[in-house]
């Protein structure tokens, strides 16, 4: 991500005490605690122009929740609304933002991959960004996703707490992308890919996964390419 | 079963329940199938019918019953005048049993012994039938899912459409020993000898029970929709009708009404419009050929107002089309609406049963959700169901209901995140713990990709890990890490203070 947003001329930091956006404390009802969290990323965040993570679900979580949680405070929700109004998903600043067409930029990557839409994609307003971007690239031969819209089961500690359940819900998630028979899966949440990436491992469906970041950045040949299986 | 499927012992415990049915192939594929089919249909007719505009009209149907609720009790009183006004009688029910008992009175002054009923959740919910059928009135299920359900001493487990767990088979034995009719499976042979066997009753019955889809208080009528044309058969033909409805399910005048049904039917079943949708206003008229000729409406609390409290208000905007079950991914995989152990299931099911029972009783239904929020975009009414989900497990934490070292562990865990030394030295605890035990258990057993030197995955692991493992691999942590990659670039980590 770093070397594709320099690659297009942004100049960027990585604030190094960051932590974490509290969503695990705020999804689990410990709201007290992923208060003083997001009181830290704000702390943290101040002062840059543009904040921009990987991440779907710690996009969602700044820009859904954060204002609900300083509700009682006029001051510090006003805070929390300036740093959700200047947070994106990655593909999300790269499409509707920066508006970068990558096949202008010469981008190739040959190969096939299938996309594995996130449920805080969903919760941010994305829906086909990803897939347009990827139409973009040259060499890249993109399989659509049965079931594109269905959730892969990770849900946090919902995988911990309910693995049975989970198992079954990621289960069907791997025979979609077996079906699909792509070589790569591109998959920008980190707790998806843990998730989708073990089952695939476990069921003996050989894909590798990479986030739109990394497939960006090995088809704009600053990242050199690698072939890591599931 | 030994245990009544809607009516568990508690506190209720769904694991069970949902690790029998994750063993059944046969009931996971036919849950999937009706729930997919349904939720896709969903999409594609409202795309057809309202296309861009399908989301505000969402926004429009959730907005109208918002404001009934807001407003709630002049809206009810209206409902009741009205009502009243064209020849109703209306009663009020804090909790079932005084539900029930209003039922009760009602069928036993006027000597009832035969009561055609036509499917009702808030029915489901208060538990009449057995009230009724312990006076010595036989009551006879007349929706075809809930027929059969009833005929098989099963229980419903899907808010619309109730019989999604069973198949043909269960349906041609149970006609079989029930009904004496001959075994056969084909649905259109099996429909025949249930409307034979309904004809008979409807025509004898002296008593009809409906729920209520809507209630419209401009007018204080009654709204019915059905797809077999068996409330209109149930509540036309005997003396007295008895509505059990929702204190939530009143909407201000017809002309809202229309909204709703726009989308009733669309999110429910991806119809239209149901086959049948009746619009009754007080009993039969001097003019009319039929009807009955005393109508009861029996408004139900039974938890409604405890509810009505502003975080949660929301949810009795729910108009029980079971959108929200069809889409939801944790609805599909344990086996439907048993494994919730209550009488509303899925997502919106998952929300209201812990509010009416107590959370303590349902500690699972809040927490058993990956929340993906696909409830929530079928949502025809835009409850926010992850929210109200969350909000739950808030309640949990706050109520204690949440295990004690659930709690304790959260609290490290944030404080930890809150200072950067402890979060770096976890980071750093947890990847050499992962590594070490990926190379001296795992290590190369899994292909010739792995290197002992950078060891990839662990398929069996302890403690917390032990779920994870049992249904996927877990891949270690890479020797690398960003923040080492970012120093290595040996420049200023930060715009402002620098970096090392």
């Amino acid at each position: 991500m770093v070397k594709v947003l320099e690659f297009l001329g942004h100049e960027v930091v990585f604030p190094r005490r960051q932590t974490c956006c509290g969503q695990p404390m705020y999804n689990n009802g410990f709201h007290g605690e992923a208060r003083a969290l997001a009181r830290r990323m704000i702390d943290v965040f101040e002062g840059h122009e543009t904040v921009v993570t990987p991440s779907a679900s710690c996009a969602a979580m700044v820009r859904k929740h954060y204002a609900e949680l300083f509700a009682g405070s006029d001051t510090e929700r006003r805070r929390a609304e300036q740093l959700a109004a200047r947070t994106f998903e990655f593909v999300e600043l790269l499409t509707k933002v920066l508006e970068v067409d990558f096949r202008a930029l010469g981008a190739r990557w040959p190969g096939s991959a299938t996309y594995h839409y996130s449920c805080h994609s969903r919760d941010i307003g994305l829906t086909d960004e990803t897939i347009r971007l990827l139409s973009r690239i040259d060499g890249l031969e993109y399989r659509p996703l049965e079931r594109l819209e269905q959730c892969c089961g990770f849900g946090g500690t919902f995988a911990i707490n309910y693995p049975r359940i989970s198992g079954e819900i990621v289960r069907d998630k791997v025979a979609c992308i077996a079906k699909t028979g792509a070589g790569t899966v591109i998959c920008s949440d980190a707790g998806c890919a843990l998730n989708i990436a073990g089952a695939c491992h476990r069921l003996g469906v050989d894909v590798a996964f990479k986030s739109a970041a990394e497939l960006l950045a090995e088809g704009l040949g600053l990242l050199a390419r690698v072939e890591r299986g599931a | 079963m030994t245990e009544h499927p809607l009516h568990p012992r508690l506190p209720f415990d769904m694991k069970p329940r949902a690790a029998l049915a994750a063993e059944d192939a046969l009931l996971q594929q036919f849950i999937f199938t009706a729930t997919h089919e349904k939720d896709r249909g969903r999409v594609r007719v409202c795309q057809r019918a309202f296309g861009e505009r399908y989301d505000a009209l969402r926004g429009l149907a959730g907005a109208i019953k918002q404001h009934t609720l807001d407003h709630l009790d002049s809206y009810l009183e209206r409902f009741i005048d009205r009502a009243e006004a064209a020849g109703a009688r209306v009663h009020f029910a804090a909790d079932a049993e005084q539900a029930n008992a209003i039922g009760a009175r009602i069928a036993e002054a006027h000597g009832c012994r035969l009561c055609v009923k036509s499917k009702s959740m808030v029915t489901e919910e208060t538990g009449l039938v057995p009230v009724l059928e312990r006076l010595g009135v036989e009551v006879v299920e007349t929706d075809l899912g809930e027929f059969i359900i009833q005929l098989d001493h099963d229980a419903p487990s899907h808010i619309v459409t109730p019989m999604i767990h069973k198949d043909r088979r269960s349906v041609a034995r149970a006609f079989v020993r029930e009904l004496g009719a001959e075994y056969t499976e084909d649905p259109e042979r099996l429909t025949r000898i249930a409307r034979e066997h309904m004809r008979t009753k409807y025509r004898r019955a002296d008593l009809g029970i409906s729920g209520a889809n809507f209630l419209v208080a401009e007018t204080g009528s009654i709204v019915l929709c059905t797809n077999e044309g068996n409330a209109d058969f149930s509540v036309s033909g005997p003396p007295v009708h008895v509505v059990f409805a929702g204190i939530e399910k009143v909407v201000p005048a017809l002309r809202h009404l229309a909204v709703f049904l726009k989308l009733l039917a669309r999110s429910a079943t991806a119809q239209e419009q149901t086959v049948y949708t009746t619009i009754i206003t007080g009993p039969r008229r001097p003019a009319d050929h039929d009807g009955p000729g005393e109508v009861h409406v029996v408004l139900v609390d039974n938890g409604r107002t405890e509810i009505l409290r502003a975080p949660t208000r929301e949810l009795l905007r729910c108009i029980r089309c079971g959108a929200c079950l069809n889409a939801c991914p944790v609805y599909r995989k344990v086996g439907g609406g048993h494994a919730y152990g209550a009488v509303y299931s899925g997502p919106i099911g998952a929300v209201i049963t812990p509010l009416f029972k107590g959370i303590e009783n349902y500690p699972d239904l809040p927490r058993a959700s990956s929340l993906c929020g696909a409830c929530f975009e079928a949502c025809p009414v835009k409850i926010d169901l992850p929210r109200q989900l969350v909000w739950l497990r808030r309640e949990s934490v706050e109520q204690k209901v949440t295990r004690w070292r659930e709690r304790l562990m959260y609290r490290l865990w944030a404080a930890t995140l809150e200072r950067p030394w402890a979060f770096g030295l976890a980071r750093f605890l947890q990847r050499w713990l992962l590594r070490w035990r990926a190379r001296s258990r795992d290590s190369g057993s899994q292909g010739q990709r792995e290197s002992p030197l950078d060891p990839r995955w662990m398929t069996a692991l302890p403690g917390p890990g032990r779920g994870w493992t049992e249904c996927r691999d877990l891949l270690a942590p890479p020797s690398g890490t960003f923040r080492k990659w970012w120093r290595s670039r040996g420049r200023g980590a930060e715009s402002k203070g620098g970096g090392p």
